[in-house]
């Protein structure tokens, strides 16, 4: 049988193609899908593209949070300032990320113009990032995002807590929006499950930034020794951006390949 | 879901305009704010100011002193006046306090975002061209009665020096080589600068010329604010060299005053 095979209700379909899986031989009467094999399948999608994407780690050291993404562009980064004491990092598509990178900003922009700039939490926006994720992946028409966002934010020096500064937070934001708090670290991208293991043998509390950096780059090191084309990380072959206590206003900042290179000699 | 479609801009003000015009009281068209009959004697707002800003050899300086006039009485002693706006301009406002704080910062926030949303800081020049803007769309106001006045200074990464802009109204823009200042003092401290001023002035002559033509402006108007012994309350100063804005220290700024004030008894 021939014929587009696309609903064209506006409804919601009691039967639910996955179109982007679609191949011509598929193109047959349309078939009744569970919603268990529907999730799957975006999954197994948005698997596949992930799997590709190179890894972006972020653990607390002793002054904040530090990030690290196996990046050897110069100008295209995966890790960004978002507002004064919060970051994003990606590993996925460029462009998916470039436009919730974007919004999160305007959004934070707007939030604290409204209210306060103290009133923009991590919190907030993964809430926001992940309400989106979602209702793109659940929408019947539309491709899920092929992105994993960590959604970072340095604590505030607050004196009624014990240590004196209030906890450091990383939410771990996946395709479809479903997000979890993360403690110490986090990684994205298409190892991060070998990267994890290896940093929980060898993560420890109160690292130096250089000590941070270096585990970071070790680890890295690690996987691609592991993988079959030979990849050497250099500072040129990682961005680092940290969100660092001791700056002012705007805790963000990226480091430059010179900086690196000091901080790993 | 997030609205992606404003992405590409890179100008906070657009968005606020179409998103959130109730944000916005000098926004184009209030037409509420417009036809309401504003009598000078009904709305008690706070003016009274001189700013001023000094090119020295290692970059400008920018200063403001701190009180805000209610009509005949003292409406505020600590106002600020200066702000800085990137990591190597700064905005100083004459005129209506309200408006003048909320111009202060929508510049800043929009200076900001299109540093974020661009990955590169708006040259100096390409924002002394948006604050015209930014005045320009305070004419209703200003027609009113609430004017705003900027004074914007900023070290010119690609120039090499420090460069002051004042305005007009109407949104004019003109560049000062060597000093400038606004307010109802601002004629009294441009001439103590016009007598002291030698170009390539060094920074511990600007930083006396500064607190001399400051100290005259308090002297001849009386809305301007002289230093405040007692109270501890010293005019702000700014510095913004190629390394960045930063501020004198209170002690360093009292230590000026006090040699000011030996020196002239």
């Amino acid at each position: 049988m021939t014929g587009n095979p696309i609903p064209t209700c506006n409804e919601t379909p009691a039967f639910v193609f996955a179109p982007w899986n679609l191949k011509d031989t598929d193109m047959s009467t349309p078939y009744y899908v569970s919603p268990e094999q529907i999730r799957q399948d975006k999954e197994d999608f948005v698997r596949r593209g992930i799997a590709q994407a190179k890894e972006v780690v972020v653990l607390e050291f002793r002054d904040g949070l530090l990030m690290v993404a196996e990046n050897p562009r110069k100008t295209t980064f995966k890790i960004s300032e978002i507002y004064d004491r919060i970051a994003l990092a990606a590993a996925g598509r460029i462009a998916e990320y470039e436009a919730l990178r974007v919004a999160g900003i305007r959004e934070s922009e707007i939030k604290g113009f409204r209210y306060y700039r103290e009133d923009v939490t991590a919190k907030w926006l993964t809430n926001l990032y992940s309400q989106h994720m979602g209702a793109v992946a659940q929408a019947w028409d539309a491709k899920p995002l092929e992105i994993e966002l960590l959604v970072c934010e340095i604590g505030i020096p607050d004196a009624s807590t014990h240590s004196g500064t209030q906890r450091n937070q990383i939410y771990h934001i996946a395709f479809d929006g479903i997000y979890s708090e993360e403690e110490k670290y986090a990684v994205i991208g298409g190892r991060a499950t070998t990267i994890t293991e290896l940093l929980e043998q060898r993560y420890t509390d109160g690292l130096e930034m250089a000590a941070a950096l270096q585990l970071v780059t070790e680890t890295f090191q690690t996987v691609e020794t592991d993988s079959e084309d030979d990849y050497e990380i250099t500072p040129e072959t990682i961005e680092v951006a940290c969100l660092e206590q001791t700056a002012e206003r705007r805790k963000f900042r990226r480091l430059s390949t010179d900086e690196v290179a000091r901080l790993l000699s | 879901m997030l609205d992606l479609d404003d992405y590409g801009t890179s100008d906070f003000l657009q968005i606020l305009k179409r998103r959130h015009p109730e944000l916005l009281a000098m926004s184009d068209a209030p037409d509420a704010v417009s036809r309401a009959h504003i009598s000078e004697s009904s709305l008690r707002s706070y003016e009274g100011t001189t700013v001023l800003a000094v090119v020295y050899n290692a970059g400008v300086i920018m200063a403001g002193d701190r009180q805000a006039t209610e009509g005949y009485q003292v409406g505020e002693r600590r106002i600020q006046k200066v702000y800085p706006v990137d990591r190597h301009s700064a905005i100083a406002v004459a005129g209506a306090a309200g408006p003048c704080i909320e111009m202060a910062k929508l510049f800043q926030v929009e200076v900001e975002f299109y540093e974020k949303t661009e990955g590169m800081s708006l040259s100096l020049e390409g924002q002394a061209n948006f604050l015209s803007h930014l005045v320009r769309s305070n004419l209703a106001l200003a027609m009113q009665g609430l004017i705003v006045l900027p004074l914007f200074a900023g070290y010119d990464l690609k120039r090499q020096r420090g460069r002051i802009f004042k305005y007009d109204a109407i949104g004019g823009r003109y560049e000062e080589d060597t000093y400038y200042a606004i307010g109802s003092g601002g004629k009294d401290a441009r001439t103590t600068l016009k007598k002291r001023y030698t170009p390539e002035i060094s920074r511990q002559e600007a930083l006396e010329s500064v607190a001399e033509a400051l100290w005259d402006a308090a002297d001849e108007d009386i809305a301007t604010g002289g230093p405040d012994l007692i109270r501890k309350i010293f005019p702000t100063l700014y510095t913004i060299t190629e390394e960045g804005v930063a501020e004198i220290p209170e002690a360093t700024v009292e230590e000026l005053y006090r040699d000011l004030i030996s020196r002239l008894m």
